[in-house]
């Protein structure tokens, strides 16, 4: 199972064992990981499940898609590497990937 | 205008009408509070249904929650122009404002703003938040009493509100009155006529340009007025357009929360089990301000225009159609929400509901929103063993606003 650590801003790390498939924001939820609302349950419709990726990562987790990029255009916190988590599919090729989690959700 | 409907929805059962005569969106469903067993027929049996003729021409209805998910969240082919209500905007007095308007003009506008109730800037008010809220609480009577609506929710909004505009505090119930009348109309009782409702609205308009001329000479700061008469977006607005916006920020910031601020009030006397939860763990006050969003419902209609024909629970819309998201019943969606009509305050994913809305569109002040809500109750039960709501409260005569005019209440001490 790939697994994915997030961050908090804090600085608190959680690494979950991830399922291939599901979407990072699931892997957070499944595991309780604190910091992301996921409002919308995944349909890319909220921002609330906002995560910037770690330097080292940006290349293989890609840019945004369309939808997503008009979604954290509405944030006035958007970072370059910022992603909706909720759009990221958990891969093997994403096995160690890290990602920090904002103070807040917009 | 079509003429005035022969069917007088609140005289009948919902299942003795005819699925094709329901009207949800008739006045005396609201005013008499009978909407709720209406919009569970249509989710059971037309989820998305066609009203032929009513008062506001035809339109669809969007009643179950994975459906209006999927209008809010496609703006290219539902438009959110040229008005979100379901009432045709007048043609001699258009009201341009950016919830009203697709991208890229929408985000523009948007995004000016937007900064003012992002979260890093509510961290920084949530102090000015708490000791003004413990100021009107200290104020009220205990044992006697008083209109909560008054006292506490529009006062709060209110004071709230004149802050983000930078507004002259002593003037500020010019704003509770504002954003009634932008809402309101000659049938609802606030103003005589829409004459009446224009001229008022002209003097929020001049009262406004005073302040935008008066900021625009200043160097830029960090309140809504300032932001509009600086952002590159929004500098060069028409007068009309700059009188759209402020009704949306004041409709937004004010309608809105004030009737959650007493919906958590009469939903919670309701339930005097979820008001025992409360005294006994007021660790739940997050969760419960979300849920006292979801089962009021503060906005109980968004509207779009189909872009084209598209096909939504074996229906066709047609190009050019009105659609009506009916946030209020997909709320209430048993298909997606367990138990929905139960109001509970600890209830498991309590953040999932439609009170926001969904999309490019969706709610900005949120978070403030959410704010003010915890802040009250914190105050509110370090004060009092219970805010009894007396009789029942007057409610709001409209389809848009989902709220209250008047609850009196009386306060219990612990």
């Amino acid at each position: 199972m790939p697994k994915i650590t997030f961050i908090e801003h804090n600085g608190t790390q959680h690494t979950v064992d991830a399922e291939v498939g599901q979407s990072v924001m699931q892997a957070a939820m499944d595991n309780l990981v604190p910091g992301i609302d996921a409002d919308c349950g995944g349909e890319c419709s909220c921002a609330t499940c906002h995560v910037m990726v770690n330097s080292d990562w940006l290349a293989k987790v890609g840019a945004p898609n369309d939808a997503e990029d008009s979604m954290l255009d509405l944030n006035p916190e958007r970072e370059q590497s910022s992603r909706l988590s909720c759009q990221m599919t958990v891969s093997d090729e994403l096995d160690g990937l890290i990602v920090d989690l904002p103070e807040f959700q917009f | 205008m079509s003429e005035a409907p022969t069917i007088n929805m609140a005289e009948f059962d919902p299942k003795d009408l005819a699925l094709e005569d329901i009207d949800i969106a008739q006045r005396s469903l609201w005013i008499e509070d009978k909407k709720m067993a209406f919009f569970e027929r249509l989710r059971d049996e037309a989820p998305v249904h066609f009203c032929k003729d009513s008062e506001f021409g035809p339109y669809w209805s969007v009643t179950r929650y994975k459906d209006i998910m999927e209008v809010d969240g496609n703006w290219q082919d539902f438009s959110s122009e040229p008005a979100i209500t379901i009432v045709e905007p007048e043609e001699d007095f258009p009201l341009p404002m950016f919830i009203a308007m697709d991208p890229p003009v929408h985000d523009d506008q948007r995004k000016t703003v937007q900064g003012s109730v992002a979260p890093a800037n509510l961290k920084l008010m949530e102090e000015t938040i708490r000791a003004r809220t413990q100021k009107v609480l200290d104020d009220l009577p205990v044992g006697e009493q008083f209109d909560w609506v008054d006292r506490v929710s529009i006062e709060l909004t209110t004071q709230m509100l004149a802050t983000l505009f930078d507004f002259p505090f002593e003037d500020r119930r010019k704003l509770t009155r504002w954003s009634d009348v932008a809402t309101g109309d000659e049938e609802s009782g606030i103003v005589e006529s829409e004459e009446a409702r224009q001229a008022e609205l002209y003097e929020c308009l001049e009262y406004f340009t005073n302040l935008w001329n008066e900021r625009a000479e200043r160097g830029e700061s960090n309140d809504l007025v300032s932001m509009l008469a600086h952002g590159e977006a929004t500098k060069d607005m028409s007068p009309q357009e700059y009188l759209g916006n402020l009704i949306l920020l004041i409709v937004g910031g004010n309608d809105t929360t004030r009737n959650s601020m007493t919906g958590g009030v009469w939903a919670l006397n309701q339930n005097p089990g979820e008001y025992a939860k409360l005294r006994n763990n007021p660790g739940v006050i997050p969760n419960m301000v979300s849920e006292i969003i979801r089962w009021q419902t503060p906005l109980a209609h968004m509207r779009r225009i189909a872009n084209k024909d598209y096909e939504l629970g074996g229906q066709t819309i047609k190009a050019g159609d009105k659609v009506i998201m009916w946030y209020l019943s997909g709320n209430r969606d048993e298909r997606s929400i367990e138990n929905p009509n139960e109001f509970i305050i600890d209830r498991p994913k309590a953040r999932q509901h439609l009170s926001f809305g969904f999309g490019v569109h969706r709610c900005m002040g949120n978070r403030l929103a959410e704010m003010q809500l915890r802040v009250l109750w914190e105050e509110v039960q370090k004060r009092f063993h219970m805010v009894e709501v007396i009789g029942e409260p007057e409610r709001v005569p409209s389809n848009f606003v989902h709220g209250y005019t008047e609850m009196q209440v009386v306060l219990h001490p612990h």
